[in-house]
């Protein structure tokens, strides 16, 4: 049963109605939410490419569809879960949702701009959309000229404007995050009172601001090339295609940061809830973000050690790639010291906390074979590369999204998920996600190039199994999704601090009122102080 | 289906090198990953929470810990840098008496030339024990080849040389694949390497039909393109002579100068303004599309042949 109260206090989802008061809408949790929808929809398309992909490679010679059909899969699949789910995942919904929240704050620093953000990255994923259904586009996620520029017969120019448009959206969000954390914090709130989470998104929105716009020059670039043949990149006019992978990967290495950092912003809180600790060493991982977002400018050249780069610049990458592994290392470790005598609870947020750990420590650990030169050499471009950035992508960051969703759903909705379905989703993606991409390693190191739609036969045991697994972890994904939507009609109302969590987005109501707070909260602690909170942990399980 | 094969083979010198490497790495990685592991089993159980209302002591962070859990992996990972960097670097450093053949990668297939003139598409017949050199060029878009079993790749680039060397340990029939993706027929552009042992190797070059070697097929090309009409060996032409050219080193009208390697030579042939001899006219015609870039390196090696003394060269044909 509702109590009344519940249902009469005014919220940010019922203070107003209609269509228009959405699509309008100002508020940056509603903002929050419209990603939501937005990304949960490219996830699926992403997904459902993905899974064609896993059933095709269920026989080495290819039957299914096409090789250009095939290779049209990889590519969008790509694009959809890159550009249009992973990069505004957390930054776009849950900082979105959260980050003013837990400064203390009524909104972001610019409510419209941020309502634009959402209206390019619809307008970007429409044109994406446009391409994949007016015929798709074969050029990898990756647009290697000269292919891309002048040999691919497929809907390039569209998806590149999609790409575009969605990378000002990315833009314009961190330039938000970074004005609304150095002017919009509450009173006491110091830099060193801020949540991890926070510091984790302003250092990516550090890497929005300075690198997308890197990749908008490469693709006006690469447009020009394609439509005016200028020669930057096509040899047979004095150009040259190597210079176009140093641009594209100069900003999408650090976009991988963009995807991997505030997944550790997210594990930090939720590290430290269900431990009932502060997070151990907290200006450490603090800096360590700030260090992977500088050092991650400094580390493209990886991805090109068989390119024809220099000998020399090979070395310096390979050198500073390690260098850029380092603090997230000293995360790891300081996430599992923050657990040494703690209160541990196995609440679901906390299981998906426990699945980023492994799986990122495995997408971690592979990452030093990949920018390992000698080794390198011999895994780039074959499925050990895929296994370790998804490794990092999916175990990583998705875990943390998921992660992220469970924990503020209650504030998001008022309404309290099933705990025991959600922990056996939590556990479902974890077997999953490794059927899926452990074999694919072992593929990776006997040789199997990526992208490859017919195989050698000797390798169908182990993709087999990977497609085993992606079965699994479809389900584990579509789980949440089933149970997520029931909450809203069946869920357990939710108390405004259901965790017994220190940070200010659960000092106010569950759903919060429309301007968050009913008076600007005064910070008097630092994050994660457990002596301030009172233990009104709600029974669950 | 049935087979489940976990490593590949090791078929040339650089395979154990690489995996000695990579086992010491994965030493590394195993052991971190029970450690962490290990540590959040061990602290999720032991200090589970068992009432609501529990509130842990404080913890401060340790510098000593810190420090030495930021050391350790930096020391460990600067091993892995070096290690891997110094095979890289004997990768990239052919030896001089390698064997040398030319490579030319299209959409989908390999095409492979041999010093002698043998050619072979899709495939490639090498002598086992040998360094074997391959200087490779696209006609298209970016190619890789790879060898799993020899552990080593390098991509194939349109308008420019890349080389790739390997010396094979053990004979038998090894995958090549287009690593690189290249278009609709990606996955079809695979070939097969044969290590032959050196006197099946010798029988083999022998057999099938006989064409001229590389350097005359240039030579005929030379004189089709009509290079020879400007190109006099005398040095009385309107052009520099290329005899004794490879290897040697240009003076530009720039000021500077140009070891004449294969790029170089290559780059004059497509692009003749690029680089201009110091004391000659910018008058030579781009052949741009009038070569192929297996022409191109027919012409490559047919310069290569023109040696310091045009006598001996001849003589040695």
């Amino acid at each position: 049963m509702i109590p009344a109260a519940a249902v009469e206090r005014e919220n940010y989802l019922n203070a107003s109605y209609g269509l228009k008061s959405w699509l309008l809408t100002k508020d940056h949790k509603r903002i929050g939410l419209l990603y939501l929808f937005t990304i949960t929809l490219f996830f699926f398309i992403g997904g459902a490419m993905a899974t064609m992909i896993r059933v095709e490679l269920l026989t080495p010679q290819g039957g299914m569809v096409s090789s250009e059909t095939y290779n049209k899969l990889f590519t969008m699949h790509g694009v959809a879960m890159i550009f249009f789910f992973l990069i505004p995942s957390i930054p776009a919904v849950l900082g979105n949702f959260f980050l003013p929240m837990m400064i203390g704050a009524r909104d972001l620093a610019f409510p419209r701009l941020n309502l634009l953000s959402w209206y390019l990255l619809v307008i970007g994923g429409l044109f994406a959309l446009f391409a994949m259904l007016a015929g798709g586009v074969d050029t990898g996620w990756t647009f290697y000229t000269p292919y891309s520029t002048t040999y691919s017969n497929s809907w390039v120019i569209a998806t590149a404007l999609g790409i575009f448009v969605a990378g000002f959206s990315s833009i314009l969000t961190g330039l938000n995050f970074i004005v609304t954390v150095h002017r919009m914090r509450a009173p006491g709130m110091t830099w060193f009172r801020l949540p991890l989470f926070v510091w984790a998104h302003y250092a990516t929105a550090l890497i929005q601001v300075l690198g997308t716009p890197v990749l908008a020059v490469t693709i006006v670039l690469l447009l020009c090339e394609r439509l005016l043949h200028i020669g930057i990149f096509d040899p047979a006019l004095g150009g040259d295609p190597v210079l176009f992978q140093h641009m594209f990967w100069f900003y999408s290495h650090p976009a991988v940061y963009i995807m991997v950092l505030p997944a550790m912003g997210v594990i930090s809180e939720l590290i430290s809830t269900f431990s009932r600790k502060a997070i151990f060493g907290y200006k450490i991982v603090a800096f360590s973000s700030v260090a992977i977002a500088v050092l991650g400018f400094l580390v493209w050249g990886h991805h090109m050690f068989v390119s024809t780069q220099s000998l020399y610049a090979g070395m310096v990458f390979s050198f500073l790639s390690y260098c850029v592994a380092i603090p997230s290392a000293i995360k790891v470790f300081n996430w599992t010291a923050t657990l040494y005598k703690g209160s541990i609870s196995y609440a679901t947020p906390m299981l998906y906390a426990f699945g980023f750990i492994g799986l990122f420590t495995i997408g971690g650990l592979t990452g030093l074979f990949v920018a390992c030169l000698g080794i390198d050499v011999h895994v780039t471009d074959t499925y050990f590369v895929v296994a370790h950035f998804h490794y990092i992508m999916v175990g990583g960051a998705i875990m943390a999204y998921l992660g992220g969703l469970h924990y503020w759903w209650p504030k998001m909705t008022g309404r309290m998920y099933p705990e025991t379905w959600a922990r056996l989703s939590a556990g479902i993606i974890f077997l999953g996600f490794n059927l899926t991409f452990f074999p694919q390693f072992i593929l990776g190191y006997l040789g199997m190039p990526r992208r490859y739609h017919v195989y050698p036969p000797e390798f169908q045991v182990l993709n087999v199994m990977s497609t085993a697994g992606a079965s699994v972890l479809a389900v584990g994904y579509l789980m949440p999704m089933v149970y997520f939507i029931w909450s809203l009609r069946y869920g357990k109302v939710a108390p405004a601090n259901p965790w017994g969590a220190t940070g200010l987005e659960w000092k106010t109501a569950s759903p919060p009122p429309l301007h968050n707070f009913d008076e600007t909260p005064i910070v008097t602690h630092a994050a994660y102080d457990y002596s301030t909170v009172p233990g009104e942990v709600i029974d669950f399980g | 289906m049935g087979k489940l094969p976990l490593f590949p083979e090791q078929a040339s010198t650089f395979a154990p090198d690489v995996d000695h490497l990579l086992f010491f790495l994965l030493a590394v990685a195993a052991f971190f990953t029970l450690l962490i592991f290990g540590a959040i089993f061990y602290f999720a159980i032991r200090y589970r929470r068992r009432s609501h209302q529990e509130l842990p002591a404080v913890q401060h962070g340790a510098m000593t810990l810190e420090i030495l859990w930021t050391a350790i992996p930096f020391a460990l990972t600067m091993v892995m840098f070096l290690w891997g960097a110094s095979i890289y670097f004997r990768e990239a450093r052919p030896p001089a008496d390698a064997l040398q053949i030319y490579v030319v990668g299209k959409q989908w297939m390999w095409k492979m030339q041999h010093m002698e003139g043998k050619r072979e598409i899709n495939e490639l017949h090498i002598p086992l024990g040998r360094a074997v050199k391959l200087t490779m060029t696209s006609e298209d878009v970016v190619h890789n080849f790879f060898v799993p079993a020899f552990r080593t790749k390098q991509d194939v680039v349109p308008g420019k040389y890349s080389t790739i060397w390997f010396q094979p340990t053990k004979a038998g029939k090894y995958h090549l694949f287009c690593a690189a993706y290249c278009g609709t027929r990606h996955s079809a552009m695979t070939g097969w390497i044969y290590v032959m042992e050196p006197r099946d190797y010798a029988n083999w070059m022998r057999g099938g039909e006989s064409t001229g070697s590389l350097a005359d097929d240039g030579a005929k090309l030379f004189q089709d393109l009509a290079c020879a009409n400007c190109h006099k060996a005398d040095n009385h032409g309107r052009c520099p002579s290329l005899v004794g050219l490879f290897g040697s080193t240009v003076k530009l009208t720039t000021g500077g100068t140009v070891t004449a390697d294969e790029a170089y030579i290559r780059e004059s042939i497509l692009q003749p303004n690029a680089k201009i001899v110091a004391g000659y006219a910018p008058v030579m015609p781009t052949f741009q599309g009038l070569v192929t870039e297996e022409g191109v390196l027919q012409l490559v090696e047919y310069i290569k042949s023109l040696g310091p003394r045009p006598a001996v060269a001849e003589g040695a044909r």
